[in-house]
């Protein structure tokens, strides 16, 4: 005891105090609150919407309301539709980390069988786009020149040629579709995530949404041929000729400069 | 550093010496201190290391012609669609990594040589060449100058005054001929950059679907674009034509409406906008369906759809233009016109 008190005037004695007082109240909190994802059974199917509610009550009430009618944490979920739910948590993006611009993408907190649960309740509020099927989104046989087409008329104004993503005003963005289940981009072009609009059957067939993902599988999946290599991010000139300036140009003088620094003469001067 | 390091005459006692009279100078102090003594090379001294610089010069030259018989043999073998693995580049068309490394090393090389060549080969002594006045001797002078007036006189230039004013005549004409040439320039735009191919009675069709558009197609938060009716990929001015026509369709809570000529210009909440930025023309279709906002990737400018198209941040001057549009008897989406206002930048049309 003597030893510590001796110490009390350390200049880091205020620092170790404080971490191990942090330490001590993130313990306690990990310890008590309540656990953020409850237990769901999932050989329940005909229970799905009652599991669903029970799961929503944990994890979604607080922002969403408790019946789904949203608060001004977060918005009405009535309408929204399997397809939403399923985007939106089994991307990670909900349950919301924290309040910011937009949400990111992260790693899923729920198991698929807890997502279809909530999505069963979900779209037990009000009829919205079910959860599409693998024959709907899958790319096998669909026309990728004409998704090409459909994706830089439709998409690529936000979300680059490739789908290398891009930034939106204050924070926002569009996310790089990099590694994207054809599932999650087809909800998405259902459903509108956050400020994505939404591109309807009506507007945007079916067959238009197949062809879509069929062009993004083909340039941006890990299948991708890149004949060029080096993308530099897929921007186009602008990375490319920053590149060619700075390390092409860079080595040429840096050769010039080394030429130069090297006399000839038997006699070093 | 202490005073011991600087030198005994840059001391302020020294200096102010110097001072006094007239500066010591040895001699001109601007004599020229001529050419620095030529050091020779190892290459000059020793026959050994000429022929070794020899040998490597050759070596280079050789390797330049071997990658490009490369170059050759990776044209004709490799096949266009093979792809490869390259540390640090990623995966690579073999064809294009290949061709582009023989090249650059069939170049690299020969240059390589000439420098080395130039450097240790080819005589490096220093050569002088000393400058030497302008203007000509005297007697040169005056007989260039006689000789010019014996032409003058010959010609009879001064003598014959018909000549010599046609040929002024002719001189002054020929560039005529240039100025005419700018008339390819015209002709002026007229109103090509006010009017669109929008009008009357012309459906708006979806440019995914090529079908005419209903306002139950249309769900609030959902981006459509359209283009009118009759209008064909194929045609020869298409580019041209949805240059200037191309139109974004939102659908909005018609309460979230806040612009009075936006509503009574929508249906049921459906608005209709130009999807040309009125700053330089990019293409604006960066919407944003919470906020309403539409953003320019060119500049930033910032349009709100949801209050007339006005500008809320960027370089823009002027908000987006609408289009009237209104549901035609069979249930689709027409227009009632063109656009009020010329689509765009902002050009003289404007007024």
């Amino acid at each position: 005891m003597k030893k510590l008190s001796a110490r009390r005037r350390h200049p880091l004695a205020a620092v170790v105090v404080l971490l191990f007082a942090l330490a001590v109240t993130g313990g306690l909190y990990a310890a008590f609150a309540p656990a953020d994802t409850a237990k769901a059974d999932d050989t329940a199917q005909s229970l799905a919407i009652e599991e669903g509610k029970k799961l929503y009550s944990v994890g979604c009430a607080s922002c969403h309301g408790t019946g789904g009618q949203g608060t001004s944490d977060g918005p009405s979920l009535v309408g929204v539709g399997a397809a939403a739910v399923d985007f939106q948590v089994a991307t990670g993006r909900m349950p919301l980390q924290q309040q910011g611009a937009q949400a990111p993408r992260k790693k899923a907190i729920y198991t698929q069988a807890e997502i279809d649960q909530l999505a069963a309740y979900i779209a037990s509020l009000g009829a919205g786009p079910s959860v599409p099927t693998k024959n709907q989104y899958s790319p096998d046989g669909a026309d990728i020149a004409k998704g090409g087409e459909l994706f830089r008329t439709n998409c690529a104004q936000c979300h680059n040629f490739t789908g290398k993503g891009g930034a939106l005003s204050n924070g926002k963005y569009a996310p790089s579709l990099e590694g994207v289940d054809p599932k999650h981009i087809y909800e998405a072009m259902q459903t509108g995530p956050q400020n994505m609009p939404s591109f309807p059957d009506t507007t945007m067939s079916e067959k238009n949404k197949k062809d879509i993902i069929a062009y993004l599988d083909t340039v941006n999946s890990d299948k991708t041929k890149s004949p060029g290599g080096l993308e530099l991010g897929g921007l186009g000139p602008v990375s490319e000729g920053l590149f060619a300036w700075i390390f092409g140009l860079g080595a040429l003088i840096a050769v010039a400069i080394w030429v130069a620094a090297h006399t000839a003469k038997a006699k070093k001067s | 550093m202490s005073s011991q390091d600087i030198p005994e005459e840059t001391l302020p006692s020294t200096q102010g010496h110097a001072h006094e009279g007239a500066v010591a100078t040895a001699g001109d102090p601007f004599a020229d201190p001529g050419l620095p003594p030529h050091e020779p090379r190892m290459q000059d001294i020793d026959e050994r290391a000429a022929k070794r610089s020899e040998r490597v010069v050759a070596f280079l030259f050789m390797l330049s012609m071997l990658a490009t018989v490369g170059f050759i043999a990776a044209y004709v073998t490799l096949p266009v669609d093979k792809n490869i693995y390259v540390f640090p580049i990623g995966h690579i068309s073999a064809l294009n990594f290949s061709l582009g490394l023989t090249l650059g090393v069939a170049l690299f090389c020969i240059g390589a040589g000439a420098v080395h060549w130039a450097r240790t080969l080819m005589s490096d002594v220093e050569v002088a060449d000393d400058r030497h006045p302008i203007e000509a001797a005297p007697e040169v002078k005056a007989k260039v100058l006689a000789d010019f007036k014996l032409g003058a006189e010959e010609s009879g230039f001064g003598r014959r005054k018909l000549i010599r004013n046609t040929m002024f005549g002719a001189l002054a004409l020929v560039p005529l001929s240039g100025v005419m040439l700018l008339r390819d320039l015209g002709p002026l735009p007229g109103t090509k950059l006010r009017k669109t191919a929008w009008s009357e009675g012309k459906m708006l069709i979806n440019q995914n679907t090529l079908q005419p558009l209903r306002p139950e197609d249309i769900a609030v938060g959902s981006l459509t674009f359209a283009m009118p009716e009759g209008m064909k990929e194929e045609d020869h001015d298409f580019q041209q034509e949805i240059a200037k026509a191309a139109l974004m369709i939102v659908r909005l809570q018609p309460e979230n409406i806040k612009d009075k000529q936006e509503l009574d210009w929508s249906v049921d909440g459906i608005v209709a906008f130009s999807k040309i930025c009125t700053h330089v023309g990019c293409p604006i279709s960066l919407y944003e369906q919470q906020t309403h906002h539409v953003l320019c990737p060119c500049h930033q400018s910032t349009f709100d759809l949801a209050d007339g198209g006005r500008v809320i941040f960027g370089p823009a001057g002027h908000a987006l233009p609408q289009l009237r549009i209104k549901v035609n008897d069979k249930g689709y989406l027409e227009a009632m016109g063109d656009f009020a206002e010329p689509v765009g930048p902002a050009y003289w049309e404007r007024g």
